[in-house]
């Protein structure tokens, strides 16, 4: 069960941040073309991969667990927190929706402002390098206190990849932003996954003792789900005003 | 000194995001939650704890909201 609700964790938080990463690269490749881009995806997944190692081992092996457990589960309960927070203030109206459209065309626009040069392309380097790295960051966060907290980072980093592998067969495939992923309905049921595991491990942490042990991770999802959707039916508003699209989310 | 700004806001933008009442929340409930677990009454800490993380996802949405 609980490996399960891991892997599930892990898997559905790469794939909205993967989407992500995966519009600004397609924008840049488009644009300025593939070479310099490409580059910028691999040193930036060169430099995801030093963070990942340098920081997962000595995670674990230098670091209390029931301190760990504070630190990772108070930023997995804040990150939750965050994502459903944004997730129900979209699903209600107040918030545009995260459109991956209207940024890859953002993009696009921005990039074509720059010509190309006859070298090698720095921005569109730059550009690739900082969405792969920094989206990737995210990835990495979610893989490594999932894992660390799981007891190994093998389950997280399968979850991760496979997640990587999907979405970069569809990009390749489609060639185009994955606009059609329902991305709200699926940061909605990540935020309550971390806010869950952020809760239990944090509790952990500071010595709350649950009395139902692991079971008691698919009792708060539950509890929170309940208390989401209450919210999301109450805050929608009884008139409707459309949100019009004033702006690009990028987060 | 731009780098070390660059990496401030990078975590500030992580961690607090746009919400600085998730953040605040989640501290008090933390802090809440270790003086539950070390009182004469440390069993509730496993009801409070999950009510304070729904309070302050609450107050956050009301903030917004209002």
């Amino acid at each position: 069960m609980n490996s399960a609700l891991i892997f599930s964790g892990a898997f559905l938080a790469a794939s909205v941040e993967m989407v992500e990463a995966l519009t600004i690269v397609l924008a840049v490749g488009v644009t300025r073309g593939w070479r310099a881009s490409l580059v910028g995806v691999g040193v930036g997944l060169l430099a995801l991969a030093v963070v990942v190692g340098a920081l997962g081992p000595s995670l674990v092996t230098y670091v209390p667990l029931n301190a760990l457990r504070v630190v990772i589960g108070s930023l997995l309960l804040v990150f939750g927190l965050q994502w459903l927070r944004k997730a129900i203030m979209r699903a209600t109206g107040r918030k545009a929706l995260h459109d991956e459209s209207l940024i890859y065309q953002r993009e696009v626009a921005e990039l074509e402002k720059d010509p190309i040069p006859l070298g090698f392309d720095w921005v569109a380097f730059t550009v690739s390098f900082k969405g792969i790295f920094l989206e990737g960051l995210e990835v990495a966060f979610i893989v490594l206190t999932f894992g660390a907290n799981h007891g190994s980072y093998g389950l997280t980093l399968i979850a991760a990849l496979a997640a990587a592998v999907i979405i970069t067969s569809i990009g390749l495939l489609v060639r185009a932003p994955l606009s059609r992923v329902p991305e709200n309905t699926i940061k909605f049921a990540v935020g309550l996954l971390l806010t869950s595991f952020g809760t239990f491990w944090t509790g952990e942490g500071v010595g709350v003792d649950w009395s139902l042990s692991d079971v008691t991770i698919p009792i708060l999802i539950g509890v929170f789900a309940l208390a989401s959707f209450v919210l999301l039916r109450y805050m929608r508003p009884t008139t409707t005003k459309p949100v019009t699209r004033p702006e690009v989310i990028t987060s | 000194m731009k780098y070390v700004r660059g990496f401030i806001l990078f975590w500030w933008d992580f961690i607090v995001g746009d919400s600085v009442v998730l953040a605040v929340g989640t501290v008090a409930t933390i802090l809440l939650a270790f003086g539950l677990a070390h009182s004469a009454v440390s069993d509730a800490a496993q009801v409070v704890l999950p009510a304070a993380v729904l309070l302050t996802l609450t107050v956050a949405l009301a903030r917004r909201w209002s």
